[in-house]
């Protein structure tokens, strides 16, 4: 049984691209090509979620990805609340669960979690009230499956149909949610190759077995790639004794102009931001004709607008008069 | 000292190999009649044992009683009052206490507690080194001759590999075994679960099989140096087998135990993010499972354990990474054992042994046993009768178990220690 689908296999909560079938995947671009379409007319709210209530529960700092849930939200008519609770890794369990029933006694209708933990969007959606639906805005390592959603949605946008693609996911895909959330999509969108492109100490062990090709040398790993995404890379890998140095890194993997030759004429370059330039890509690369990176920003509200409407679809506002 | 005749039971003794229905005579503590009854001897109470299973009484290598220092998780009283419903007569608390299993007036403290309850006997291990923070020499001899069984690093390996050779010669030198956990804390710490394909699903930190072999390794050296009596505590993977069994094959004395648990699930029943396996040393795969029961069958293995862990319900409320390892495994441990015989995994005289004469035998005390003139530690136990695991039906005070739910088979109808009956009714007029 999946937890994310209700009975009649609609999607309740988003909390990873794992396990969804490309229908249902399909359906979320769909969904998001035609807000995209709404956006685009100027006309920059629908009242779908009229009368709902949104909470942006945030456990770590961010901009982009809580700013675009924040007005996909507005742009779909619901009430949003943003809480900001930065706590470190250790926050205990319970005090969780209490931020949570204290929440949910203000009758709100879909948290929207980060958290620095793997497994907690999970977790919330296991103990939150029949009505309310969560959607992962990333936990931990896990997911981070609005991106992934986001990105797919730029691929199919700048490339079509996802068979004959190559792709090729560049960095830090141990420690990166993001990674994780995109090859489960790719794959379920029958994309045609994916690639992860990492020296050894980045790859998490057995990454074969989520379905992808593995390249420690960049160059092959690049050769004839139709997308090129590239990862964020922390500065802190350093410490963990990951990675030598940051100029290694960049001599080895940073994505240049001379390397992105190596990909097809037309690939296009993606990175979830914030970017590291001059660490993992070059400015040049960042700014230049291939990149689609400012695209993701703006196709993330359509496709949160999606997610969002597809899970609070059909279920009753709670206190609505009958 | 009451004189007790229990008759008509399937007695299963795993030391001598006798496998009957026959009779057993119990006076001044102890057998005094196995298959025949002594001259002129009078019952005092007659068990009527006809269809039980009459085994000697489990002995558990590896538990947390919790206390002292964690008394909102359980308390002696409470833990061994559950072992004793358990069919487990003899426990060995881990010295990892607040404050730590190091010096007698702890020790004392423990087994005065346990008397007082006149339920399941606390047989304590010794912390290794003070503080068990690997710098200083525990006083072994007074943790000896106050009742200690083994020191221990208490799941808190010693990273000073000279302060470890030092704890192993000088825990030769009084005799005592040396219980070690092979756990690289470099590769363990900040992580969850067995690293490998679901970890990485998951996107949780994994720790690696090399956490346990890279340690077993350097224990093993010290062990060829010192030649002191070593027993690996909590073995969980295939290639900590192959070393283990290497090590046995060249002579060295070394033993090894495994977590109940860890013959049953895997990495996989983490897979949902719960907590309730959230296990040190972790869960492993399927591979890793299989290699152990193989290793518990051929007695590479000689010891299964509960590594009982009674919680809090807090510890585990929250998410997998802010839970607290550990299981509440003592409720289980006897149904279990007989559902590897259910499993094929080993014949019942095997099994049975895993949990009482060769735990024994891992300290050298001489339990676990049907042996005329030994101490009458006994379990009887209805072998058919199903029961399910729920919150509710368990003794311990700690509910977190991941087998919750099972459907087990195996019921205790009596514990007797020292010909002393503890379950179902304990006799509260006679002195120790």
């Amino acid at each position: 049984m999946n937890i994310q689908l209700d009975e009649a296999g609609r999607l309740r909560h988003f909390l990873t691209t794992e396990g969804l079938s490309r229908d249902l995947l399909e359906q979320i671009l769909g969904t998001a090509a035609s807000f995209s379409e709404v956006i685009e007319k100027s006309v920059k709210k629908v009242p779908l979620l009229r009368g709902r209530t949104v909470i942006n529960l945030f456990f770590e700092p961010s901009t982009r990805t809580r700013t675009t849930f924040e007005l996909a939200a507005k742009r779909l008519s619901a009430d949003v609340l943003n809480i900001n609770l930065a706590t470190s890794a250790t926050s205990k369990g319970e005090s969780l669960l209490d931020t949570l029933q204290n929440l949910q006694a203000m009758q709100c209708d879909m948290f929207v979690v980060r958290h620095a933990d793997s497994g907690t969007a999970h977790f919330i959606a296991e103990h939150v009230a029949p009505h309310v639906s969560v959607v992962n805005a990333g936990d931990g390592r896990h997911a981070h499956p609005t991106q992934a959603m986001l990105d797919m949605y730029t691929i199919r946008r700048h490339k079509g149909d996802f068979e004959p693609l190559r792709v090729a996911i560049v960095g830090d895909i141990a420690h990166s949610r993001v990674a994780r959330s995109q090859i489960h999509a790719l794959n379920a969108l029958g994309a045609g190759e994916v690639r992860v492109i990492a020296p050894r100490t980045l790859l998490p062990k057995d990454v074969e077995n989520l379905g992808v090709h593995v390249y420690h040398d960049i160059d092959a790993g690049l050769r004839d790639a139709d997308v090129v995404m590239s990862l964020r890379l922390q500065k802190e890998r350093m410490q963990g004794a990951l990675l030598p140095s940051e100029h290694e890194y960049y001599q080895l993997y940073g994505i240049t102009r001379a390397r992105l030759a190596l990909a097809h004429p037309e690939a296009i370059v993606m990175h979830p931001g914030p970017i590291n330039r001059g660490v993992e890509i070059e400015s040049s690369v960042a700014d230049g004709p291939q990149s689609v990176i400012l695209n993701q920003v703006t196709n993330g509200i359509a496709t949160r607008m999606a997610v969002m409407s597809m899970c609070l679809e059909g279920r009753s506002v709670v206190g609505e008069p009958t | 000292m009451k004189r007790i005749h229990i008759k008509g039971g399937r007695v299963v003794d795993p030391a001598s190999g006798l496998d009957a229905v026959t009779d057993l005579c119990i006076a001044e503590k102890r057998f005094v009649g196995i298959g025949a009854t002594p001259d002129g001897f009078v019952a005092d109470q007659v068990i009527d044992a006809t269809g039980l299973l009459v085994i000697p009484g489990l002995i558990d290598l590896g538990t947390h009683l919790r206390e002292p220092g964690e008394e909102h998780k359980a308390t002696i009283a409470s833990e061994v009052t559950a072992a004793a419903r358990a069919g487990v007569t003899c426990l060995c608390p881990s010295p990892a206490t607040d404050p730590v299993t190091d010096t007698t007036a702890v020790v004392e403290l423990i087994t005065r507690r346990a008397r007082q309850t006149r339920m399941t006997r606390v047989m304590p291990i010794g912390a290794l080194t003070r503080g068990l923070e690997g710098r200083q020499l525990s006083e072994m001899a007074a943790l000896k001759a106050a009742g200690c069984v083994a020191v221990s690093d208490g799941g808190r390996p010693v990273t000073n590999t000279l302060v470890l050779r030092r704890a192993l010669e000088y825990a030769a030198t009084h005799d005592l075994t040396v219980i070690l956990t092979p756990q690289d804390p470099d590769l363990t710490d900040g992580s969850w679960m067995h690293e490998g394909w679901v970890s990485t699903r998951m996107g949780v930190p994994g720790i690696p099989v090399a956490a346990e072999t890279a340690a077993l390794a350097r224990y093993l050296a010290l062990v060829e140096e010192t030649g002191t009596r070593t027993h690996f505590a909590r073995l969980s993977s295939a290639r900590g087998m192959t070393m283990l069994a290497r090590a046995r094959q060249s002579g060295l004395p070394v033993s090894a135990d495994v977590a109940m648990h860890h013959l049953f699930l895997s990495d996989m029943d983490v897979s949902g993010f719960n907590p309730l396996c959230h296990v040190l040393p972790p869960l492993r795969n399927d591979g890793d499972r299989a290699a152990l029961r193989e290793a518990v069958a051929s007695g590479t293995i000689q010891a299964i354990c509960s590594d009982h862990q009674p919680h809090d319900p807090d510890a585990k409320a929250g998410t997998l990474l802010a839970s607290e390892p550990g299981i509440s495994g003592i409720d289980t441990l006897l149904a279990l054992t007989l559902r590897l015989v259910e499993d094929k995994v080993m014949d019942l005289r095997s099994a049975l042994a895993r949990v009482t004469c060769d735990a024994a035998d891992v300290l050298g005390v001489p339990r676990g046993r049907i042996t005329e003139g030994r101490s009458a530690d006994l379990c009887l136990l209805d072998p058919e009768e199903p029961w399910w695991l729920t919150s509710e039906s368990m003794a311990s005070r700690g509910r977190n178990s991941p087998f919750l739910g099972w459907e087990l088979t195996g019921r205790v109808r009596w514990t007797l220690l020292e010909g002393r009956v503890l379950h179902p009714s304990p006799e509260l007029d006679e002195s120790a």
